[in-house]
C-alpha cells in the first residue's frame, strides 16, 4: 500500500481500486439486495421479423410466485416513451435521417432475435423466468433480412413498413468533385472490398439492473451497469418514464468493463425503474450471458469498397471511400453517429491525403442494434485504410514501411487540417514508427521468417498506423455534426477541514484506474498526500453532472475539469493566504503544498489554509466566503489524436489453417502520461481485443432466418491467454497542445490500431500463394479454405 | 435440504434447494458476492472456487454437491482475512493484473490452484492453465505476469 505521501504526474503508483476487488468486496449490481425485492425476466423474441398479433399471459400469471406481468401495450397505455437516440445526422440531400421509435418492450413488431416482447416480475429468478416460457405469444413470421448488402436490395423485407428501403441515411463527407480529379491525375490505383465483422463486446460482467420507488419522497432510484449515469437520468428521466430529474437518481457502482456496451440507454433500465413504481417494491434484472448476446448493443459490421489514387512515387492522391453500416433493427443511443462521424473523419491517418470522399449508407436490418464498441468507428476507418495502403504497396512494389514514411505527415507540420473537418494538434507518426520497427526486431524478421518455412510455416509481418479522435468532445463541433447535448466533464474538489480532499467526478470508472490516476493528478496539484485523496462518481445523488466515460474522454475531458477545480481552490487558497500573511494576492505562490510570499520565509501550509477556511476566524469574510469547495466544467477546444504505429508477427500453418500470433509490438503516442502502468494496462487490454476482432470473434446470423448463431461462449470465439504472446509497447509521446495536462487519452488505442496490423500479417505471410485480402476474423476455417484455394488456383495456372 | 460443510474454514450447515448450484447459495444466500457470474456456458470462470482444494466452477456444481466437503471462495483466501492479502493477491496488486475486477476472484482461484499443483509454472504453463478463465479487460498481460510473481511469493512463504 501506498505511504502518506505526494504521488503525482509521472509515477506509476498501485491501484487505489484493487483493495475490494481483489478481496471479493466489489460492489456490482448483481450483488446489491435491496428490502423487499422482487426479480424480474424478460420474454424475448425468438424471430428476428414477425408480428405481434396476440399475448396470453393468463396462464403464466397464475403460476407460482408471479407478482406480474407487463407487455409493450401495458407500457404504451401508461405513456412511456421510447428510447430516445442522442445523436441526429443528416443525409447528403439535406434531410434527416429516418428515426423510428423504440419502444422499451415491443408492441406491433418484434424487429429481432431478442426483442423483448413482456417482462415477469416474480419473487425469485427462476419463478420469473418459468412463468415467462409459459406466456403464449401468436407471431405472424415475417421475412428477415440481415445483411447491408442484401438489406438494401430491391424487393428486401422491409424492417420497418414506412421505411421500404430499409435506409436510416444516405450519409457523406467530403469532396467528392475533388476525389474524381485526384483519380484522373492518378499512375495508380489500388482497390479493395472488404467486411469489417460485426462483434459483440462481451464486457464480463453481464448487464443488470434494479428499480426501487420510494413513495413518501416520490424518489426513483436505478442502479445500473453504466457508463454514464447522468446521462441515463436525463435520457430516461425525461424521454422515457418523464421522470423529473430531481426525483430520479441513477446508481452506476463498481461495473464489470464497459467498452462501450454499457454507454447506452438501455430498455431493461426504463422496465425495471418503471414496474418498482408500479410495484411499490424494488425490482432486479440480471442479464444472463446468452441473454446479453441478443440485447446488448453489438459493433462494427460494415462492408465496404475503397479506392487509394496515387501519383507513380506512390504519393497518396485521393481516396474514395462507399460503406454500408448495419444499424440492427433500431437505433440505439449513438448509433448513427459512429459510422459516419467517428469513421469518415478519421480516413486521413496519419497521412497527407490531399482529397477524401466518403459516402455511407446507413441501413436497417433485423438485428441487434449495433452501436459503439471500444474505438467506435475509427478502427473501422484505420481498417479500410491501413488494408489500402498495404494492397497499394504491393502492388506498386514499392517497401510498406517506406510507402507510409512518404506520406506521413512529419510532425513539424503539426498542426495538420485534413480534408475531413479535424485538425490534429500534434504528433509525430514517424517517430513512433521508427521506434516501433526497432523494438519489434524488424530487421531480424527475415530471419525468423526463414526459420518458420524451414518448419513448413508461413510468418507474416503486420504494420498499421493510426490516429483516432478522442477526448469526446467539443460541444459546439459535436453540435453542428448532429450531437443532442453537450460533452463537456464536471469535476468537483472538496477539500475538507483537515486538508483531505474528496473528488465527485462525472466520469465512470470500470477498470481504468481513475480512482488511482485522477488522485493522483490532485496529489500532483495541490500537494496533499495521495492516500489522503477520495475519488467518487457514478451516482448522480452524489456527483453534480457528468457525460460519463467513453471515447477515450475520461483523462482528457474529465481531467481537464479536475484540474481546473484544482486551479480553482489553489487561487482561494492564494486568497486566504494573502490574508494571513498580509500580503498582495500577487505575491503568494503556491509550490510544493504551501503557499508562501514570494522571496520571503513566511508560509501557509496547504492543511492550515484548509482549516482556516472552514474556521474563518483569521479571514477575510468580507470578501470571501468561508469552505474550501471548487467544481469546474470543462469543454474541450477539439479532439485529442492519439496514434501510433503496431506491428503484428503471424505464424500460420498451412496443414490446419492456425493462425499464432508471435509477436505485438505498439508504440502510441498518447500525450502526457499520468501513470504508466495503468497506460500500459489499457493498451494491452486494447491490444487484445483488437486482435480477438482480427482472428477470433464474429456475430454472424443465419440469413434466412435471422438467428444469431454465434450467441453463447460456446459459439462466439472470446480471445483467451493462450492466445497471446507478450505485448510489447512502448510510448513516443507528443504533448497535446490544448488540454490543460498535454493529455491525449489511450483506452482505445490499443483496438484501433491492431486489427489492420494482425490482417496486414496474415495477408503478408500468405503472400507468397497471391492472396492480397483475407477477411476478418482469420479463423483456421477462413485460412485453411483460402490456402486449399489458392493451392488449385496455382496448379491450374 | 440439510448440508454441512466447511467454508472458508468454518463449518456451516444450512438447508438449500435440491435444484440451486453452488454459485447461487454463496451468491444468494450467504451474501458471498465476490464469486461471480460472468456466463451461462461454463465458459468464463468468474465463478470458480475451490472444492476441497482444488478449482471447480460453482456455476457447474450443485449446492448439495458441497455436502461434507470443504468451499473456499476468494473471501476465505487470505488465512489473515483483510488484515493481510494472499501473496497471490498482493501480487495481482503490484502487478496491475485487474482492471474492471469482475474476472479478478476466478483468476485469483485459479492461479492458487496452479501453484498448489506446480509451485514453478512458466509463462506457457499459466497461459495454458488460464484457458478456462477469460478477462477482457487486460489482454491477460498482467493477470500471466502476476500469476508468476505470485508463484514465487508463494514459494517464499512456505
Amino acid at each position: 500500500m501506498s505511504m502518506s505521501k505526494v504521488i503525482g504526474i509521472g509515477a506509476a503508483p498501485k491501484r487505489k481500486e484493487d483493495l475490494r476487488f481483489v478481496t471479493g468486496r466489489g460492489n456490482y449490481v448483481a450483488d446489491i439486495k435491496r428490502p423487499g425485492m422482487v426479480f424480474g425476466a424478460f420474454l424475448r423474441s425468438p424471430h428476428a421479423h414477425a408480428r405481434l398479433e396476440a399475448i396470453d399471459v393468463t396462464a403464466a400469471r397464475a403460476m407460482a410466485g408471479v407478482v406480474a406481468i407487463y407487455t409493450g401495450e401495458d407500457l404504451k397505455a401508461d405513456n412511456v416513451g421510447g428510447l430516445p437516440v442522442g445523436w441526429g445526422i443528416h443525409g447528403k440531400d439535406g434531410n434527416p435521417m429516418k428515426e423510428p421509435p423504440h419502444p422499451p418492450i415491443a408492441h406491433g413488431k418484434v424487429r429481432h432475435v431478442g426483442d423483448a416482447v413482456a417482462f415477469v416480475v416474480a419473487d425469485s429468478v427462476e419463478q420469473a423466468r418459468s412463468a415467462a416460457e409459459v406466456i403464449e405469444v401468436q407471431y405472424e413470421i415475417l421475412p428477415a433480412v440481415v445483411s447491408v448488402v442484401e438489406a438494401l436490395q430491391a424487393g428486401a423485407p422491409a424492417v420497418y413498413d414506412d421505411i421500404p428501403d430499409n435506409l436510416c441515411c444516405d450519409w457523406e463527407l467530403g469532396d467528392a468533385a475533388a476525389v474524381e480529379a485526384a483519380f484522373a491525375d492518378a499512375a495508380h490505383v489500388a482497390s479493395i472490398e472488404l467486411v469489417n465483422n460485426r462483434l459483440i463486446g462481451n464486457p464480463m460482467e453481464p448487464r443488470a439492473a434494479i428499480g426501487e420507488y420510494d413513495f413518501a419522497s416520490g424518489q426513483h432510484t436505478l442502479w445500473t451497469t453504466s457508463q454514464f449515469p447522468h446521462v441515463v437520468r436525463f435520457l430516461m428521466g425525461e424521454f422515457v418514464l418523464h421522470i423529473p430529474q430531481h426525483k430520479l437518481r441513477v446508481v452506476a457502482p463498481d461495473v464489470g468493463g464497459g467498452f462501450g456496451v454499457k454507454q447506452f440507454h438501455y430498455a431493461e433500465e426504463a422496465v425495471v425503474t418503471w414496474a418498482a413504481a408500479k410495484l411499490g417494491r424494488p425490482v432486479k434484472w440480471v442479464c444472463e450471458r446468452s441473454e446479453g448476446f441478443l440485447s446488448d448493443a453489438h459493433g462494427r459490421d460494415h462492408f465496404t469498397e475503397a479506392d487509394l489514387a496515387l501519383d507513380e512515387s506512390g504519393k497518396f492522391l485521393g481516396l474514395r471511400v462507399r460503406t454500408l453500416a448495419n444499424m440492427g433493427g433500431y437505433l440505439s443511443t449513438f448509433g448513427p453517429n459512429i459510422p459516419t462521424n467517428l469513421y469518415a473523419p478519421l480516413l486521413s491517418g496519419v497521412y497527407r491525403m490531399p482529397a477524401i470522399h466518403c459516402s455511407v449508407k446507413v441501413v436497417f436490418t433485423n438485428t441487434v442494434p449495433v452501436d459503439a464498441y471500444r474505438g467506435a468507428g475509427r478502427p473501422e476507418a484505420t481498417f479500410v485504410l491501413e488494408r489500402l495502403v498495404d494492397v497499394a504497396a504491393i502492388e506498386m512494389g514499392i517497401d510498406k514501411r517506406a510507402i507510409r514514411r512518404r506520406n506521413m505527415i512529419p510532425t513539424e507540420a503539426y498542426p495538420y487540417q485534413t480534408p475531413v473537418i479535424v485538425e490534429y494538434d500534434s504528433g509525430d507518426p514517424i517517430g513512433c514508427l521508427d521506434r516501433a520497427e526497432k523494438l519489434a526486431d524488424v530487421d531480424g524478421f527475415e530471419q525468423r521468417r526463414l526459420e518458420s518455412a524451414r518448419r513448413g510455416k508461413h510468418r507474416g509481418l503486420g504494420l498499421s498506423t493510426y490516429v483516432e479522435a478522442c477526448g469526446l468532445a467539443p460541444s459546439r463541433l459535436a453540435g453542428s455534426l448532429g450531437a443532442r447535448g453537450g460533452l463537456y466533464e464536471s469535476a468537483t474538489v472538496r477539500v475538507h477541514p483537515t486538508g483531505a480532499v474528496t473528488v465527485l467526478i462525472g466520469t465512470h470508472n470500470h477498470g481504468q484506474g481513475h480512482e488511482t490516476t485522477f488522485a493522483q493528478i490532485v496529489s500532483d496539484r495541490l500537494g496533499v498526500p495521495f492516500e489522503d485523496i477520495d475519488i467518487v462518481c457514478g451516482d448522480t445523488a452524489k456527483v453534480q453532472f457528468g457525460m460519463g466515460t467513453y471515447g477515450s474522454r475520461s483523462l482528457v475531458v474529465g481531467g481537464a475539469a479536475l484540474s481546473k477545480a484544482a486551479d480553482k481552490v489553489i487561487l482561494k487558497g492564494r486568497k486566504i493566504a494573502a490574508h494571513q500573511l498580509e500580503a498582495d494576492l500577487g505575491d503568494i505562490v503556491f509550490e510544493a503544498g504551501e503557499f508562501s510570499v514570494a522571496g520571503t520565509d513566511r508560509k501557509k501550509k496547504f492543511t492550515e489554509i484548509a482549516g482556516a477556511a472552514y474556521v474563518p476566524f483569521d479571514y477575510p469574510l468580507e470578501t470571501l466566503e468561508p469552505g474550501l469547495e471548487e467544481q469546474a466544467y470543462y469543454d474541450p477546444v477539439n479532439f485529442t489524436y492519439p496514434g501510433g504505429a503496431h506491428f503484428a508477427e503471424v505464424e500460420i500453418d498451412p496443414d490446419t489453417g492456425t493462425v499464432t500470433l508471435e509477436r505485438y509490438t505498439a508504440v502510441d503516442d498518447v500525450g502526457t502520461i499520468i501513470n504508466p502502468m495503468i497506460v500500459e494496462g489499457q493498451l494491452q487490454g486494447g491490444i487484445a481485443q483488437g486482435v480477438g476482432q482480427a482472428l477470433f470473434e464474429h456475430a454472424v446470423y443465419d440469413e434466412s432466418s435471422g438467428q444469431l448463431l454465434s450467441g453463447s461462449f460456446m459459439d462466439y470465439c472470446m480471445p483467451r491467454a493462450d492466445n497471446f504472446p507478450a505485448i510489447v509497447v512502448a510510448p513516443h509521446s507528443t504533448t497535446c497542445t490544448h488540454t490543460p495536462m498535454g493529455v491525449k487519452g489511450c483506452g482505445e488505442c490499443g483496438t484501433i490500431g491492431s486489427p489492420a496490423a494482425v490482417i496486414n500479417a496474415v495477408v503478408d505471410a500468405l503472400q507468397p500463394l497471391g492472396i492480397t485480402h483475407v477477411d476478418m476474423p482469420a479463423t483456421p476455417n477462413r485460412i485453411w479454405n483460402i490456402i486449399r484455394n489458392s493451392r488449385a488456383a496455382l496448379a491450374a495456372e | 435440504m440439510e448440508i454441512s460443510l466447511t467454508l472458508n474454514a468454518r463449518p456451516i450447515s444450512i438447508s438449500v434447494e435440491p435444484a440451486m448450484l453452488l454459485v447461487e447459495l454463496l451468491r444468494e444466500q450467504l451474501s458471498l458476492t465476490g464469486t461471480h457470474v460472468g456466463c451461462d456456458t461454463s465458459q468464463c470462470g468468474a465463478c470458480l472456487v475451490h472444492f476441497n482444494g482444488e478449482s471447480v466452477k460453482s456455476c457447474t456444481m450443485l449446492a448439495i454437491s458441497a455436502d461434507g466437503g470443504s468451499v473456499m471462495t476468494v473471501e476465505g483466501l487470505s488465512a489473515a482475512g483483510l488484515a493481510k492479502l494472499h501473496p497471490m493477491q498482493q501480487a495481482f496488486h503490484d502487478n496491475h493484473g485487474l482492471q474492471c475486477g469482475f474476472c479478478t476472484p476466478g483468476m485469483l482461484m485459479s492461479a492458487v490452484d496452479l501453484v498448489g499443483r506446480n509451485p514453478d509454472p512458466s509463462e506457457t504453463e499459466v497461459r495454458d492453465w488460464l484457458e478456462g478463465n477469460l478477462c477482457r479487460c487486460t489482454g491477460y498481460h498482467n493477470i500471466v505476469k502476476s500469476v508468476i510473481a505470485g508463484a514465487a511469493a508463494m514459494r517464499d512463504a512456505k
